[in-house]
């Protein structure tokens, strides 16, 4: 017989909420996650998704209600670089290639054990487009460049706005391929969408945002 | 381990050689600032006329204020792109501190626009018959007058990021800030010219540099985390 210890949840929200010029963006929200888990945030368009994920990256300053990381109040200081977030904006400079935006990203993040620059890549399908200025690439290339980043960067919280946008349906495997074996590794992740979407591995957490 | 660790020196260089390669991938728009300057010197001559007298005297003020406005041109695309693209969310959401990050933005910045300008300065001021003797006194000028302006600049421009149209609205402001640095740097170039000593407003430039060296960082970081946040 096995005693399950409690474990303490990587992010924990606790009537979460976010106001704008004192208009509620989102209703308060309740969430756990846990590593290993992959939440998917649904809901309409300007339901809040975006605002949400902005939230909890940091960008946003909360309204009310508490974040909790790893069980202690969340700090900026503490959790920085363990969550990375790719909303609409990829943050590529589109006048460098995908090997130099990933050089640049891991100068300053540094870098997951075992990951190369040409691996990621490769395992996103962009060999070959390796050293192309990003600004040549079409919108789903784009994207899987960052989403390299993703593979490269060592992160364990994944925040990702839209993953699917602008991808085709291999590239819609791929993410969902990635997001498994980032769970699989400990690694957690949310994922916003209006789609319908399936994972492998398991049922995603749902957080329903609603009017 | 060290090896992917990320320590802030890593950082810092990672920063300003992607800026320094994004600046070397547009090489028109770094040659713009200097053919204005180029172009304002060789002006002057023409719409004064070409009196020695006349030419010496405002030889030294010419040049800076040409080098400062020059400078102008460029400082508004300090951090647009960066808010653009996305890439600033990065980098705040990146483990390094934001403020030294910003300090090697501001810095490639200053290399790719003020530099140049620096460069070419004795060329103007041969143009307009600066004494050759002072010429050294007025580089030194602009060697501290320029990174100064550059990071004063780079708080207006990450105070006016979220707006529109801010370009007017940023010439405005900086105008006050800039009206110090170009005093003290006119001031050595006139001394230096009379021959008297140049060092006192020389050391004035470097006091106001090194205050802002030490401050300007600290409050973009703040204005653009602001920005972000809206």
């Amino acid at each position: 017989m096995t005693v399950v210890a409690p474990v303490t949840p990587l992010l924990e929200a606790r009537a979460l909420s976010f106001h704008r010029q004192d208009e509620p963006v989102f209703a308060p929200l309740d969430f756990q996650l846990h590593a290993g888990e992959l939440a998917l945030v649904e809901g309409d368009n300007g339901s809040g998704k975006t605002t949400l994920m902005r939230l909890l990256a940091g960008l946003l300053r909360a309204g009310e209600g508490e974040l909790r990381w790893r069980g202690q109040p969340l700090q900026r200081d503490d959790c920085a670089g363990e969550i990375q977030f790719l909303g609409h904006q990829l943050g590529l400079k589109t006048d460098l290639s995908p090997r130099e935006n990933l050089r640049f990203s891991r100068g300053l993040h540094g870098c997951r054990d075992g990951a190369t620059i040409p691996g990621v890549l490769a395992r996103v399908g962009l060999r070959g487009y390796e050293d192309e200025p990003v600004r040549r690439l079409s919108a789903g290339q784009k994207k899987r460049a960052a989403l390299a980043r993703l593979l490269l960067l060592p992160a364990t919280l994944w925040l990702l706005d839209e993953p699917y946008a602008n991808l085709d349906r291999i590239g819609i495997a791929l993410v969902n391929e990635l997001l498994a074996e980032h769970t699989a590794h400990g690694g957690a992740a949310m994922v916003t969408s209006h789609g319908a979407v399936s994972f492998h591995g398991g049922q995603p957490r749902r957080i329903r945002m609603h009017e | 381990m060290s090896e992917h660790a990320a320590s802030l020196s890593r950082a810092c260089a990672a920063m300003l050689r992607r800026d320094l390669l994004l600046a070397w991938r547009r090489r028109g728009d770094i040659a713009m600032p200097v053919l204005y300057a180029l172009i304002v010197t060789t002006l002057f001559p023409f719409a004064l006329g070409p009196e020695d007298t006349l030419l010496l005297r405002i030889a030294g003020g010419v040049v800076l204020v040409t080098v400062l406005l020059a400078m102008l041109l460029a400082l508004d695309a300090m951090f647009a792109s960066d808010i653009e693209d996305g890439s600033l969310e990065q980098l705040v959401l990146s483990p390094q501190p934001l403020a030294p990050m910003l300090g090697m933005k501001i810095l490639a910045h200053w290399i790719t626009t003020a530099l140049p300008l620096i460069v070419i300065s004795p060329l103007m001021a041969a143009m307009l018959h600066l004494p050759a003797a002072v010429i050294p006194v007025l580089m030194l000028a602009l060697l501290l007058a320029t990174p100064l302006l550059s990071l004063l600049g780079a708080v207006l421009v990450a105070l006016t990021a979220g707006t529109r149209r801010s370009g007017m609205l940023l010439a405005l402001m900086l105008l006050p800030l800039c009206v110090p640095a170009v005093i003290f740097a006119a001031g050595a170039v006139a001394a230096a010219q009379q021959g008297l000593p140049w060092l006192a407003p020389i050391s004035w430039l470097a006091a106001g540099l090194v205050l802002a060296v030490v401050l300007a960082p600290l409050a973009c970081a703040a204005a653009l985390r602001i920005a972000l946040d809206a």
